[in-house]
């Protein structure tokens, strides 16, 4: 032990002696650990709301009774059931009103409440009473009491008038859910005896069979494994997933960097340890050891990191899935033992694969190897051809993927391999490149510099690798972006076609307003809407109703047409769909979709698909009046107006005066397009903020290969110093170099990139959320990134060449001396 | 205290063997100094390595004391090396990230054979007490070479095996390094075998060996 002891002392040692390298270690191992463990974090904190939003009081977790066709069945049902022994208790759901603020109500019945309905909230004996017992309680989450704007204890009115019971905070809940008895529920909801689902208990017996006592007027569903959240936002985790995974290689090629050039320096301390009778087993496991110890060490800094990067995060994140997929997150990071234990092990399992070349050296070095430093590097040429056959083997799968390839995952599986094989090329044609310069070059210092060049590749080309990659993902990245971006306010600009919106409390309130609006001068056009819910081939899809108005067939984004789209849309037996919802029924134009409806099936010909970015749930959109005779029940509070762009403040201070309405009610064209604008942006904040750290990380590999090298370059420089060329001049050398590469490696990195953003935007987007993009290319973006780049090249470069410009002459005279 | 007998090495050089050591001979008592000397390439340096079981015989027996060396595996020679064997080098294989007191102490440590007070008088022998602190790099070739010696003889071995041990020094300093070994051999009564090129350094220790075609001549 104590022999193990003073050889580890001896390896730690050479730490000592090259902070910088020891430094550079730790970097890239808290980097790696960092960003994954962050992303991680994010991960687990959304799909643990998802659970909880699974769960709250009996979601898809738990078996229920449905009605097959309508949103409620009659609560009759549940008593009959019940005295046939059923284990089963009601549940009631809806949308209401509070204080402007739209929340989920759930009605539920504690006493007959499964016990085993997943993760849900419980109530105890002690809050049962509380509960049932009038005035009641109303259940809600700590964040939903902070969006409602109330105090615990609180009864705030609904939109109807009426008032919900007292509001008690239970931790637990889901946010943007109110939990109330079913009795209230029913109440507030203007649905008395109605339920919505039943939750299935665990039967003491054997009941009757369920046709036997309901007939067929309600359906046995499942308990799912995954919930309609989780799989709509699978894409978006993956797509985190993916960039963590990402920054996680980038920051092992640091540590792989770091970590063979010290086994390189340490090869004759290798060789004396066993000279002095250290065996080969006690040094290779020490060497496995201080691997394990710093990794340890760097695995606990980098998930404190990790830590705050997703704290960081988190807010925007939030947005985009609440954006996106209309998922609550709660804000407050909540992080369970399992994430802290994956985090260290994948700094330890990240270390040991980054320093497995090196530690495979050191195990099979023969005492007697000569101590050659970087001999590694003269084995580059073979390691090229072999790399350049692995490069176009993965390349063959990305084709394979991209050809028979239909999931989500494929469409990743072809982003990785592209990737990957790029970044195995890269080394081969940045070798093509600096050979064909050399055999250019007349002038012997210029020979010089492209054969120099292409020695210090191999040394690089890790570092290299890395920048093209984060580089190939930002191009990649920021292209989809933009062009969402320019697509999506394309798109509002056609789909905000009324100048002012407003929106009404209640069906009484919307007569009014439009009556009061008729009678309005500056008032050109008021078109009334509406949505209503609905479940098609069970999926749940939206319904919208539009009015027949000339500035809809002029501007509503419709991607393909029957002929006379909108005149067949005006009878009420024709339908536009939405791309996603197209894509997920694999529907056309020209189809017929079924939709159940109150009155029975309602059949639709599908005479358009539009686009409809950023919406989760499919849509169909039918003329308003049809919209209303087959939903009854449909809110008549939509209204949009037509009013020219001097009156619409005028109209506005009126609206408010009038109905008392409030910002959220009424709002203009130009507002309502900056919020969806300012959503958008957040949305994407997360990316550009990953795509931030990955650069930045990158830029980190560069700068650690480089000053890892430039204690390797002396015995390349010195002779050149004795020959006359002066440090400034070698020091100004050493840096064309560098921005040389950087600079080829950037300009391989723009089509790669390119291809990246058709990837994304043709494959991964349209399997993730159910739309394609038009593809565009942003000449001035690409300038840019490039440009970035070479910035952050530059950077990385300049302090390895300003201390070889600063550097003292007797170092470069010993390179002479033999006394290195 | 060491016996070889019939030694031989094979070694292959581009596809063709080289027969380095053709059945080496060769004995050595407690306390005897001997020089060998040869041509470059006459297996000189293989035979100390073979010894110091740094590399494996193809034939013959190498017998250090009642250890047969070519018997060993490898952790059983580098117990050997650890316990009872010190090495020279000309390169001084020094480590450059440990001071000059951690380097003499190493091997002694990894032994578990620290003795401060025979550390301390290698220490006063070898004229190192100023250089303490320093790191090899900081030292002349004379003073890396001290300590050198100064660590292979702090677990007071066996059989000190030098390998051209003042090849990189200049002839003053080798005869200053050269009397210093010899007194700490004679205080530590082990045996010395010194590979060199020079005649005149072979001539200040007890024998004179020089290996020719493979063989002790």
């Amino acid at each position: 032990m104590r022999r193990a002891l003073w050889v580890l002392a001896v390896l730690l040692s050479h730490w000592r002696r090259h902070k910088m390298q020891f430094a550079t270690l730790l970097i890239g191992l808290i980097a790696a650990t960092a960003l994954w463990s962050g992303v991680q974090a994010i991960n687990q904190q959304a799909r643990n709301a998802y659970d909880r939003a699974a769960a709250t009081f009996g979601g898809v977790r738990t078996a229920m009774l449905v009605a097959p066709d309508t949103a409620t069945f009659p609560q009759e049902l549940f008593v009959r059931l019940r005295r046939a022994g059923w284990p089963v208790s009601p549940v009631l759901e809806g949308r209401i009103q509070v204080n402007g603020h739209s929340v989920r109500l759930l009605g539920i019945e504690p006493i007959t409440l499964p016990a085993d309905v997943g993760n849900a909230p419980r109530l105890g004996a002690s809050d049962l009473s509380g509960f049932v017992a009038p005035p009641g309680q109303t259940l809600v989450a700590q964040e939903t009491l902070a969006d409602l704007q109330e105090q615990e204890g609180a009864a705030p009115p609904i939109s109807s008038g009426a008032k919900l019971p007292p509001l008690h905070v239970l931790p637990q809940l889901v946010p943007d859910v109110l939990v109330v008895d079913i009795g209230v529920a029913q109440r507030l909801l203007n649905k008395p005896d109605q339920v919505s689902r039943l939750l299935i208990g665990k039967p003491k017996g054997k009941p009757a069979p369920l046709a036997s006592i309901v007939g067929d007027r309600l359906q046995r569903v499942e308990p799912n494994a995954e919930t309609e959240l989780e799989r709509l936002t699978d894409s978006f985790h993956l797509n985190l997933t993916a960039f963590g995974l990402l920054s996680f290689f980038v920051g092992l090629f640091i540590v792989n960097s770091a970590v063979g050039l010290a086994f390189e320096q340490r090869l004759p301390m290798l060789r004396t340890l066993r000279a002095c009778g250290a065996s080969a087993r006690l040094v290779n496991t020490v060497l496995v050891i201080e691997l394990v110890v710093l990794a340890l060490i760097a695995g606990l800094i980098g998930l404190a990191c990790g830590y705050f990067i997703a704290a960081a995060l988190l807010p925007d994140v939030a947005a985009s899935l609440r954006g996106l997929y209309g998922a609550q997150i709660p804000g407050q990071l909540a992080l369970r033992p399992e994430w802290w234990l994956a985090g260290i092990g994948i700094s330890i399992a990240g270390a040991i694969v980054a320093a497995a070349t090196s530690l495979i050296k050191a195990i099979r070095m023969p005492v007697l190897a000569t101590a050659q430093p970087r001999a590694w590097q003269q084995r580059q040429r073979r390691w090229l051809i072999l790399q350049s056959l692995a490069a176009c083997a993965v390349f063959a799968v990305a084709l394979l993927l991209l050809h028979y390839g239909v999931s989500l995952i494929a469409g990743f599986g072809v982003l990785a391999a592209l990737m990957l094989g790029a970044a195995l090329i890269l080394p081969a044609l940045l070798e093509i490149l600096l050979l064909v310069g050399q055999r250019t070059a007349r002038k012997p210092l210029a020979q010089w510099f492209w054969a120099d060049s292409r020695q210090q590749l191999s040394g690089l080309s890790l570092a290299l690798m890395a920048l093209l990659l984060a580089l190939a993902v930002n191009v990649g990245v920021s292209t989809m972006v933009e062009t969402f971006s320019r697509t999506f306010i394309g798109w509002l600009d056609g789909r905000l076609a009324a100048d002012v919106y407003v929106s009404a409390s209640d069906n009484a309130q919307g007569v009014a307003i439009r009556n009061w609006l008729k009678e309005r001068s500056d008032v050109q056009a008021i078109l009334s809407g509406g949505r209503a819910e609905a479940q098609v081939e069970g999926q749940p899809v939206e319904l919208l109703g539009l009015p027949d108005h000339a500035l809809y067939r002029e501007r509503w984004p419709l991607l393909e047409t029957a002929p006379r789209a909108w005149t067949q849309l005006v009878p009420g037996n024709a339908a536009f769909i939405s791309e996603q919802l197209s894509r997920r029924l694999n529907v056309r134009v020209g189809d017929v979709i079924e939709v159940p409806a109150p009155g029975g099936t309602w059949e639709l010909d599908i005479v358009g698909i539009y686009a409809d970015y950023g919406n989760p749930k499919g849509q169909l959109a039918v003329n308003v009046a049809a919209l209303i005779r087959h939903f009854p029940q449909t809110p008549q509070t939509r209204i949009g107006l037509i009013v020219a762009k001097e009156n619409i403040p005028g109209l506005i201070a009126a609206l408010h005066k009038q109905f008392a309405l409030d910002d959220r009610s009424v709002a203009d064209q130009a507002t309502v397009k900056a919020e969806s604008i300012r959503i958008f942006n957040r949305t994407f904040a997360v990316t550009s903020a990953l795509n931030a750290f990955t650069l930045g990380v990158a830029g980190i590999a560069l700068l650690t290969s480089l000053l890892t090298l430039a204690n390797s370059r002396l015995p390349q420089l010195a002779p050149l110093w004795a020959i006359g060329i002066t440090r400034p001049r070698l020091a100004a050398i050493e840096l064309t170099k560098t921005l040389s590469v950087a600079l080829f490696t950037s300009l391989l990195a723009v089509p790669l990139g390119l291809l990246v953003a058709w990837c994304l935007i043709a494959i991964v987007n349209v399997k993730a959320f159910g739309w394609r993009l038009p593809f565009h290319v942003f000449p001035l973006q690409l300038a840019e990134l490039v440009a970035v780049a070479l910035f952050a090249s530059l950077l990385a470069a300049l302090l390895p060449v300003a201390r070889l410009a600063r550097m003292q002459p007797t170092n470069l005279v010993k390179v002479f001396a033999d006394e290195r | 205290m060491l016996s070889i007998r019939n030694l031989s090495k094979t070694f292959s050089s581009a596809g063709e063997p080289v027969h380095v050591l053709r059945g080496v001979d060769l004995d050595l008592k407690a306390g005897e100094r001997v020089a060998l000397t040869g041509e470059s390439g006459s297996g000189k340096s293989t035979l100390l390595h073979l010894i110091a079981g740094l590399d494996a015989a193809d034939g013959g027996t190498i017998l250090l004391e009642d250890t047969e060396v070519t018997e060993l595996s490898d952790a059983g020679r580098a117990g050997l090396r650890r316990d009872r064997i010190g090495l020279v080098f000309q390169q001084f294989n020094l480590i450059p990230s440990l001071s000059v007191a951690d380097n003499l102490a190493f091997q002694a440590r990894i032994a578990g054979r620290h003795d401060p007070a025979w550390s301390r008088e290698l220490i006063e022998r070898l004229g190192l007490g100023s250089l303490l602190k320093r790191y090899p790099e900081q030292l002349s070739g004379g003073q890396q070479q001290r300590v050198a010696i100064g660590r292979a003889l702090a677990t007071k071995p066996s059989l000190l095996l030098a390998d051209e041990p003042t090849g990189n020094l200049d002839e003053a300093t080798a005869d200053d390094v050269l009397a210093l070994t010899r007194d700490l051999v004679a205080r530590t009564g082990c045996g010395f075998l010194m590979v060199t090129h020079s005649l005149h350094l072979a001539a200040t220790l007890d024998r004179h060996l020089i290996l020719h075609a493979g063989r002790i001549a």
